[in-house]
């Protein structure tokens, strides 16, 4: 009976808080702000809004941040699937899917800015001897007015989240057969799998690709470090208002929020309407015959971008290792001139409690997050309601909210809502806030074994007399222990790299690493970023090393859950 | 916004019984500290200043029973958006910030809306040593009368550092350093308007070049701002092509100017910590060949100070914490380069000798310029100036 | 435990959006095997499914189930009583071998660890109790999943075709132990399948269903 609670809710616990903290954002976009004096409804926030100068470029450099990150990432995980051939490179990159996902967006942001600057590593590597520079040149790379490294920071960590959900979805595709079928019918295997595969895993990645385009439109942390600043993008420029020191700003900086939610919705809809006209050019180009054009460098294409996001996150975190023990470092050194362990032995009194706090709100976060979505799932099993028939459209929607609806345009508004109904900010709120985000994730990549787990392994159970409770327990929990692992670790990661729900809901007063390196960014110092990053894109490694090495350990003596079903 | 009047009422009982502290009986405040948890809302951009509030808790902890709690900030106006959305929410009573670290527009803003408690400062036992009576100051935060609403703290000053490897003579004035800055292009630059030293910067140019600066110590609107101004836009839009990045970037703050220093992108920048050079050369992030210099002309000062929210839960605890902070123990330790390296606000002229002789005893660090060399203090215009100077900036520089 | 089961299957009538998928009418005493063929296609895994209790909610199924005289049909799945063997072996793959044989058993069973010995024994396999499933060969699982089907002590017995995978040599000798194994224990029994050789080995009824 609990059971049937678990989906009514789940609904409820995404879809109320982010609803009332819209509310509370709309309330004052136009006006409404009792505690400010503003007790009727004007349009005055508005005016202010747009008045704002550079406002028009804002938009702009959010709006397409969002789409070409998104296209970016989308078509070099698309081309890498389809030239991949099982070598040993390509099982490699899969295999750094996971670590590179759990590295937090700021840390990879901060590597990638020291490794691009004009005083970054690749130009300390090759100065003076290449380029014959002995100061670094005047160029403006990092935080230019384009947004151009905003989006390829962006597009360093969206790689592997899309990579991941698509090797999710593949195999209920079964890609080796239809790619097979293509190729003895003479198409090469690059153009094969993008002709018979790709059509029919978008759908399946579609939702994934729209919390992608969500989220890039409206990222703070990453734009605050990559993103350009004379104006900033939109959400950098709603944080700034949301903080000004003239309160009244808040009436513009919430017209702001609800103006936010309008750029990350045109631009879901201007996706969708790409996605209509690429299906329409699309199933022309697949029908029209084409079997070997461009098979080659589709592939060099697909295997090389992969290559490069992956080793410039790779890189970049190695070179804030090597800050985080350097000493005294001049342009064009490309080594520092001495090494120091004083940065680390400085932050280590500072890292305990905050890592603690961090572990807590993770652990118990993922936790809440995996009953629930076991729940659900387990529900759905024994009621035999599968999702794909008739409300897929509701349910799985729902889930998506929180990734599609900008954390900046609703957080606020929640704050509010939490202290009128009197609750105080304290680790249990700072749970709750990340369960929104921790929950959808823990779901989605738990669903998938879930759902495709073996349904006679149940029935076996019950006709051997055990109850199904039994058979959840010592049956089905058993055998998925490994991705049950794994969406725990996705859930951990997604949790430490929360910032704006910690610092929020938490009225600051619950420290997790990921809030004190963001605070200590503030001050710029590279070798304490160094430190703090490296020890925030740690945490979640633990977490991934932990779910792929327990199951190992506890299965060692068996060779049949080794594969994990 | 929904109400319950019953539990509301309830919740409320205990503590209406209780009254705010009366800061003239300072045993009784003692007394009602004890055990208190004081959450202090403190920018902590910076390791130094971080370690140096550590220092102060494992302070108060062992001698007023007090557990102190850095709530760190990236930006001190979030202390005020959270001041704001209790207000908003009804809750008067338990407020969750005890004290912030403030000054400038944050007071102001505070001060304007009713969000401070007070008057208290006056009464802490430490106040008397900062001389209020000869040290303006203490008494006015950017022209606006401190009323008891804060306690003074930290005086900063702004100072430029240069590399001495990579500039032979450093600028003495505005436009000797537009000069310096055509022959160098790309080596200078200053923090994003509005950060406070972004601020600084052109609020100083505002006051080096105007003939008259009286009119910037009342509120803008009795002042023909577009006048006003008009030198200062003159030299900024001849000085920023010559800036770093050609003026279409600037650093977010002081650190990530120094940063820009310590890789040898620019050689001249400048700082709100007298000390900063010295500190960040002991650090290693910056080389052992930089010093610091001020124009002929004097240059900007002003004082940070401490100051409560109308509904902190932990009044009394919070004004201890803030009286253990002006100490000329705390002081001394807080004004040593190697802690952090930020001016004393007592007036070393009240203490007496013991006391003296822990400032007397620092090191300031090699970049550092003594109290003499340091020059005139020029008084921190009236926030609406600020106000309006980046607005215009911002509409003037932003988004062409 | 009462060795004399039997099966009654009354009018099963299972339809499909309203198109009818099969009618049967059938007994099976105590110890029998009743065959039922088709292609596929024809229902026969959906007639085992709801016998079984687990027919999807999208078909509809009237008639009724009597095993020793008592309605089943609406009973929940772990409690009708009856056993399933599948195309595939299914030992559970994070148990051992004698964590398999347990977990079928009655929780009152006395003597749990002779009794899987005992088992063991009887398909040549003792000393393998702490074994990895999957270190068996094909036919050894095989004796593994019939043993803990007859350990878990149901009253009758579905077969989902469950030679079918086996190769030639070994589903002659399974095909013989496992009806060797459901005769001797008196249990009623449904095959079904498309192997004509199962059917002739199961020497009871035949009944085909056409599509």
């Amino acid at each position: 009976m609990i059971l049937r609670l678990a989906p009514p809710l789940i609904v409820t616990l995404l879809v109320g808080p982010i609803l009332a903290g819209l509310v509370m954002a709309v309330l004052p976009a136009f006006g409404y702000l009792p505690a400010l004096g503003g007790t009727e409804f004007s349009l005055a926030p508005w005016r202010e809004l747009f008045a704002q100068p550079g406002l028009m470029r804002s938009v702009a450099v959010s709006f397409t941040s969002g789409l070409v990150t998104t296209l970016i990432s989308l078509a070099v995980v698309l081309l890498f699937l389809a030239g991949a051939s099982g070598s040993r490179l390509d099982r490699w990159i899969r295999r750094m899917v996971s670590p590179l996902l759990s590295i937090p967006h700021a840390a990879a942001a901060f590597g990638l800015a020291f490794l691009i600057a004009p005083s970054g590593l690749i130009s300390r590597l090759v100065s003076p001897g290449v380029t014959g520079w002995e100061r670094p040149p005047d160029a403006l790379i990092v935080q230019d007015p384009w947004g151009l490294s905003l989006m390829a920071g962006l597009v360093i960590k969206e790689i592997p989240f899309l990579l991941l959900m698509s090797l999710a979805a593949l195999p209920q595709l079964d890609p080796e057969r239809r790619v097979a079928m293509a190729r003895s019918l003479g198409y090469r295997p690059t153009i094969a799998w993008l002709k018979v595969v790709m059509p029919a895993l978008y759908p399946l990645i579609r939702l994934p690709v729209y919390a992608v385009i969500a989220y890039a439109t409206s990222v703070v942390d990453v734009a605050l470090i990559l993103g350009p600043t004379l104006p900033p993008t939109l959400s950098v420029s709603i944080l700034t208002w949301f903080h000004d020191p003239d309160l009244t700003r808040r009436f513009m900086a919430s017209a702001g929020a609800v103006l936010q939610l309008g750029v990350t919705a045109a631009a879901l809809a201007t996706w969708w309407c790409l996605e209509c006209l690429v299906s329409r050019l699309g199933s022309h180009w697949v029908a029209r015959g084409g079997r070997r054009r461009g098979e080659l460098s589709l592939r060099l294409a697909g295997k090389g971008l992969i290559l490069l996001a992956t080793l410039t996150a790779f890189v970049g975190i190695a070179s804030l290792a090597l800050n985080s023990i350097a000493g005294f470092w001049r342009f064009p050194e490309a080594l520092p001139q001495g090494f120091t362990a004083s940065h680390w032995l400085r932050a280590l009194p500072n890292l305990s409690g905050p890592v603690a706090s961090t572990i807590i709100i993770a652990t118990a976060a993922t936790l809440i997050a995996l009953a629930l979505a076991l729940a659900a799932l387990e529900n759905e099993q024994r009621t035999g309601r599968h999702p794909a028939q008739g409300r897929l459209l509701s349910a799985l929607g729902l889930l998506y909210l929180p990734l599609i609806v900008p954390q900046i345009a609703f957080l606020f508004g929640l704050v509010v809502v939490m202290e009128s109904l009197g609750t105080r900010p304290q680790h249990a709120l700072v749970i709750f806030g990340h369960l929104l985000f921790v929950l959808p994730y823990v779901f989605l990549s738990l669903s998938e074994a879930y759902r495709r787990f073996d349904p006679r392994w149940s029935q076996l159970a019950l006709s051997l007399g055990a109850s199904r409770n039994a058979a959840f327990w010592r049956v089905r929990l058993p055998m998925l222990l490994a991705p049950m692992l794994t969406a725990c670790a996705v859930g951990l990661a997604v949790s430490i790299g929360q910032y704006l729900p910690t610092q929020l809901l938490g009225a600051g007063r619950v420290p997790t690493v990921t809030t004190e390196a963001v605070s200590l960014a503030a001050g710029g110092n590279r070798r304490v970023i160094g430190v703090w990053a490296l020890v925030q894109a740690s945490l979640p490694l633990v977490g991934f090393i932990i779910a792929v090495g327990l199951p190992r350990l506890l299965w060692s003596n068996r060779r049949g859950m080794r594969g994990a079903p | 916004m929904p109400i319950r009047p019953l539990a509301a009422a309830l919740a409320l009982l205990p503590l209406s019984l209780h009254a705010a502290p009366d800061p003239a009986d300072w045993e009784a405040v003692l007394d009602e500290a004890r055990g208190q948890t004081v959450y202090w809302n403190a920018w902590a951009g910076e390791e130094r200043i971080n370690d140096y509030i550590q220092w102060a808790g494992r302070q108060v902890a062992e001698r007023f029973d007090i557990e102190l709690v850095h709530v760190k900030l990236g930006d001190t106006a979030e202390a005020v958006s959270r001041v704001l959305a209790e207000k908003q929410a009804g809750n008067h009573e338990r407020g969750n910030v005890d004290l912030i670290w403030i000054n400038g527009e944050n007071f102001a803003t505070m001060k304007a809306n009713d969000l401070l408690f007070g008057p208290w400062s006056e009464q802490a036992p430490h106040y008397p040593l900062t001389d209020p009576e000869n040290t303006p100051a203490v008494r006015y935060d950017w022209t606006i009368p401190v009323d008891g609403l804060e306690l003074p703290w930290s005086s900063s000053q702004v100072v430029f550092y240069y590399d001495t490897a990579l500039v032979e003579e450093h600028p003495r004035s505005m436009p000797e350093l537009l000069d310096w800055a055509r022959e160098n292009p790309g080596d200078f630059t200053y923090a994003r308007v509005p950060n406070f030293l972004g601020n600084a910067f052109i609020t100083q140019a505002l006051l080096e070049l105007a003939d008259d600066t009286e009119r910037f110590y009342a509120p803008v609107e009795d002042a023909d701002f577009e006048a006003a101004t008009a030198p200062l836009w003159e030299f900024l839009d001849a000085l920023h092509p010559h800036l770093w990045r050609s003026g279409r970037a600037f650093p977010a703050n002081s650190a990530e100017l120094r940063r820009l220093m310590g890789d040898g992108e620019i050689s001249i920048g400048l700082s709100f910590s007298t000390t900063e050079a010295s500190g960040a050369i002991a650090n290693f992030e910056l080389p052992d060949t930089v010093r610091s210099y001020v124009h002929d002309g004097g240059m900007i000062g002003n004082m940070s100070f401490l100051a409560i929210p109308y509904n902190a839960q932990h009044k009394a605890g919070a004004m201890v914490v803030a009286d253990f902070l002006l100490s000329p123990e705390a002081q001394a330790e807080k004004q040593d380069p190697v802690v952090w390296g930020s001016n004393t606000v007592l007036s070393l002229e009240t203490l007496n000798e013991a006391d003296r002789a822990r400032f007397e005893d620092i090191d300031l660090g090699i970049a550092t310029l003594s109290p003499d060399e340091l020059g005139t203090v020029l008084g921190q215009p009236h926030p609406s100036w600020v106000d309006a100077l980046e607005a215009a900036w911002q509409a003037r520089y932003v988004g062409n | 435990m009462n060795d004399r089961h039997h099966l009654v299957l009354k009018d099963i009538h299972i339809a499909l959006d309203g198109v009818t998928l099969l009618a049967l009418d059938a007994e099976v005493g105590p110890g029998e095997v009743l065959t039922v063929m088709g292609p596929s296609g024809s229902g026969k895994s959906t007639l085992l499914a709801y016998l079984a209790g687990f027919l999807a909610p999208a078909f509809q199924a009237s008639g009724r189930a009597l095993l020793d005289d008592q309605d089943i049909t609406a009973l929940p799945a772990e409690r009708r009583g009856i056993g399933l063997l599948f195309q595939d072996p299914l030992l559970f793959p994070h148990l051992s071998v004698g964590g398999n044989l347990r977990f079928g058993m009655p929780r009152a069973t006395p003597d749990k660890a002779e009794r899987v010995e005992a088992a063991l024994a009887q398909i040549g396999l003792s000393g393998f109790g702490q074994r990895d499933p999957a270190t068996l060969s094909g036919g050894q699982k095989s004796r593994v999943a019939l043993m803990r089907l007859l350990l878990s002590e149901p009253c009758a017995v579905l077969l989902d075709e469950p030679f079918s995978k086996l190769d030639t040599h070994l589903r002659h000798e399974i095909r013989q132990l496992v009806f060797d194994r459901l005769r001797a224990a008196g249990l009623p029994s449904l095959l079904v399948t498309h192997d004509r050789e199962d059917a002739e080995d199961a020497g009871g009824r035949v009944i085909e269903l056409s599509h």
